[in-house]
């Protein structure tokens, strides 16, 4: 592959976060006017890398080079004004705002007068529109249009800038099978126009039918190519993305499971926009006392709204059948929930686990207040006691109870979110992404916890996007492919061949 | 606790004592017991309702109904009292008393703001809107009660209420005292408080956590419809009327005492008495330029900039609040 058919070039890129790295050493080439696909778990580099080459991140060590020439984006703007542009996974349209003025933001076109040129703007998009096999017309509201078609809005407002570079971070997602399509349309059109696509995606399936070429990452390295894509098969590609060397991982204790818990069944969650099509669809399992079930899944396989949904996030909508401890039970909210034994840590702990602005001893005592109320009143003595105990139990490490927990560390304010569950006493554990953006010692002070706590006879569950982890961690491991149970392995039969093989279905 | 962060937490009693020693130069009728009663008892209506006020905006709300709330509540026990219930077609009457009219009143405050919780929790009407169209409502409802006249003439003992004195204090301050040591308690030491707090400081963990945060934010807003109707029967006895426009823009006011008590219209932070600090101020602030003869257009604007101050001052101590 000569120089000149590179466009592209990342040259021994590193980037770290608070210690945590990133990106390694990672360097590779965007071929011009392919479909360059990346592959990789979740984490394993793929959006911070996607970030630097979009000018999101302006500071990383290494070098880009943009057709050989070496060059430093200190903003998505200066990326975009260069040529690079991105569609993120999550779109970034102003909702009622016409599909010209999204195109034209914050680059409008006046007339002589100063005053907008709508006519020029809106033959402008027009023409973008076509390009794009869309018909709709420019002066629609993007409120009324489809995820599909609002992301074919975004790829315009690329197009507009002249980029030879985009990059697009799964954006099949949120999209129908129809939609996908048209964007694998539109993809080999634009690459017939000379524009070079960096694509992101777990869907493997998808990927044969688009991908020019593959470029592995793992644990933030480069970990290698594909470069003939037509004599590959899908082995070679999961083996790009996992395969990696196991070593001196935690591994969980083998404990007697005792009586059952939880049992759902046929749990189903229709999406919201489109009744027939399902977050969650048919779903049954059991989780014994004692026993740490994991559920992996990739991003948008709905291991998330599956918890939500048992949890009592959904109950309008939901279909299927909760039993703890052989009882049906109806859960309607979180409150029921938390009544019935069951606490989540969820995924997102800033937004959805701890009231940040108050103190780590009233973020312990939230769900199981009456437990220091005396007389009536709340009985700080009690309240103290009460988050001395779970300061020392979880090992969190802070200068004293009324530290603010949003000056916690990430894995100590995860420790709070679980000392909080805990003061409820609670029989059912649901952990989302336990370790997501934690520390590797917090990380495995955690999974000890997990197995301490199984000891004691909860039941946990764990949903977790990393494999290693939920491979160590848990005595079984239910598989999610898109809304659906794909696999169940036991601990010895997991392999991270087969689940992942199982994920992709 | 080093210095800084001690003048931050006593800004508003600093200010506020600031404020009295400069009027007490400037003015040698501010330092008297006389004066420190009037301010007292003309604070003590604002006090009230910007109580209910802090609880609404530690949950993240607002409530801009307080002061119809509080005319037409106010309009109810001055009515009950004087007519009762008089309906001779169903051959029915009944009469008040001094007592009875005042729980009348109780209960319109409370179950126009109980109407504002239902609204907002239950269709999700933003507490802006509810209360706006909750303020028009109660504006009017107060208009068809009274006919658009004043009630007047109701009785030295439900004069008592809003003018007399009780051991050496006015009737109103010890009203308004007990209001707020009872909110102080609720908002410190009751599991009702912390919940408010934790609604305010993020609704998605609380939800999570089992709180039942419709229950919490509905009381809330009837808290704060009752408060309103404390206010408007000590407003009412004290002008020994009802007045049909009673209370307008008496919401301003209590946001601006709220405010300038350094609780955040965020939600999540602030206290009870950081709202009665913020009356004080207003009230003094008020008090100082009448004496000062200062004209009633440069007090608006003099009062506005004391709302912007305190605010910017408020953001500089909290830099990260959104």
């Amino acid at each position: 592959m000569g120089e000149e058919n590179i466009i592209l070039r990342a040259d021994n890129i590193t980037k770290k976060f608070a210690g945590v790295t990133a990106l390694n050493g990672v360097s590779l080439n965007v071929h011009r006017a392919k479909v360059n696909v990346i592959v990789g778990e979740n984490g394993a580099g793929k959006s911070t890398l996607m970030k630097i080459l979009s000018g999101v991140y302006p500071e990383y060590e290494g070098t880009l080079l943009l057709n050989g020439e070496k060059v430093n984006f200190s903003s998505p703007k200066e990326a975009m004004k260069s040529g690079i542009a991105i569609i993120h996974q999550e779109l970034n349209l102003i909702p009622y705002l016409s599909i010209t003025a999204n195109i034209f933001l914050g680059r409008e076109i006046v007339d002589s007068f100063g005053m907008l040129d709508f006519k020029k703007m809106n033959q402008m998009a027009k023409a973008l529109l076509t390009r794009l096999e869309c018909d709709v017309p420019p002066t629609t509201l993007v409120a009324k249009l489809r995820v599909g078609q609002q992301q074919q809005v975004e790829i315009a407002k690329a197009l507009l800038e002249d980029a030879k570079v985009v990059i697009m971070d799964e954006p099949t997602s949120a999209i129908t099978d129809a939609e996908v399509e048209v964007l694998f349309r539109i993809i080999a059109t634009l690459k017939k126009q000379e524009v070079s696509i960096l694509y992101i995606s777990h869907k493997l399936e998808e990927l044969f039918k688009i991908a020019d070429r593959f470029i592995g990452l793992r644990d933030g390295k480069m970990v290698g190519t594909i470069e003939n894509v037509s004599q590959a098969k899908k082995e070679d590609l999961i083996r790009l993305m996992v395969g990696r060397d196991i070593k001196n991982l935690y591994v969980k204790e083998d404990l007697p499971l005792g009586k059952e818990v939880l049992r759902v069944e046929g749990i189903s969650l229709p999406k919201h926009t489109i009744k027939s099509e399902y977050l969650v669809k048919d779903v049954s399992f059991n989780l014994r006392r004692g026993e740490v079930l994991g559920i992996f899944g990739l991003m948008g396989a709905g291991r998330t709204e599956l918890l939500e949904t048992i949890f009592g996030l959904h109950s309008k909508t939901m279909v299927g059948d909760i039993y703890i401890d052989g009882q049906e039970i109806r859960i309607t909210s979180a409150m029921d929930a938390v009544a019935n034994g069951m606490g989540l840590v969820p995924e997102d702990r800033k937004a959805d686990g701890l009231v940040l602005q108050m103190p780590i001893f009233k973020n312990i005592s939230m769900a199981s207040i009456d437990q220091i109320v005396k007389n009536g009143l709340l009985n700080s003595g009690l309240e103290m006691d009460l988050a001395h105990k779970y300061i020392g139990n979880l090992n969190v490490k802070t200068s004293s109870p009324g530290q603010k927990s949003e000056n916690l560390s990430g894995g100590n304010q995860q420790k709070v979110v679980l000392a909080k569950w805990l003061a409820t006493t609670p029989k059912i554990l649901f952990l989302d992404e336990p370790t997501r953006g934690i520390d590797v010692n917090a990380k495995n002070e955690i999974y000890h916890l997990i197995n301490n706590l199984a000891k004691e006879g909860l039941g946990v569950l764990v949903v977790s996007s990393e494999l290693p982890e939920i491979m160590a961690i848990c005595d079984r491991i239910l598989v999610m492919g898109t809304s659906r149970i794909t696999g169940e392995f036991s601990q010895k039969e997991a392999t991270e061949d087969k689940i992942m093989n199982a994920a992709i279905l | 606790m080093d210095i800084k962060t001690t003048i931050i937490k006593f800004q508003s009693i600093i200010a506020l004592f600031v404020l009295c020693v400069v009027l007490a130069l400037m003015s040698d009728k501010f330092l008297t017991m006389e004066n420190g009663w009037n301010i007292m008892r003309q604070i003590s209506v604002n006090v009230c309702i910007s109580v209910g006020m802090t609880l609404v905006i530690l949950t993240r709300g607002i409530d801009l109904s307080v002061g119809s709330i509080l005319a037409f509540s106010g309009a109810v026990a001055a009515g009950l009292l004087k007519f009762g219930i008089d309906m001779p077609s169903l051959n029915l009457y009944i009469g008040f008393t001094v007592f009875g009219a005042i729980l009348g009143g109780f209960v319109v405050g409370g179950g126009l703001g109980l109407f504002n919780g239902w609204m907002i929790t239950q269709f999700k009407v933003p507490p802006f809107v509810a209360t706006l169209a909750m303020l028009t409502i109660a504006r009017g409802a107060t208009m068809l009660w009274t006919g658009g006249f004043p009630i007047t003439g109701l009785g030295p003992n439900f004069a008592f209420i809003g003018t007399g004195w009780f051991l050496g204090i006015p009737m109103p301050v010890w009203i308004t005292v007990i209001v707020v040591a009872i909110a102080v308690v609720i908002t410190k030491k009751t599991k009702f408080g912390r919940y408010i707090y934790a609604i305010g400081g993020n609704e998605s963990a609380a939800r999570l956590s089992g709180l039942n945060i419709n229950k919490i934010k509905i009381w809330v807003y009837a808290i704060a419809g009752i408060l309103a109707a404390v206010g408007g029967i000590i407003l009412t006895s004290r002008l020994d009327s009802a007045q049909p426009n009673a209370g307008f823009s008496y919401e301003l006011d209590s946001i601006a005492a709220v405010v300038i008590g350094g609780t955040s219209l965020s939600g999540g932070r602030g206290s009870i008495m950081g709202t009665v600090q913020g009356a004080l101020i207003i009230g003094v602030l008020n008090s100082g330029l009448v004496l000062l003869n200062v004209s009633p257009f440069w007090q608006q604007i003099i009062k506005g900039f004391v709302i912007l101050i305190a605010v910017i001052m408020d953001r500089v101590n909290h830099p990260n609040e959104d």
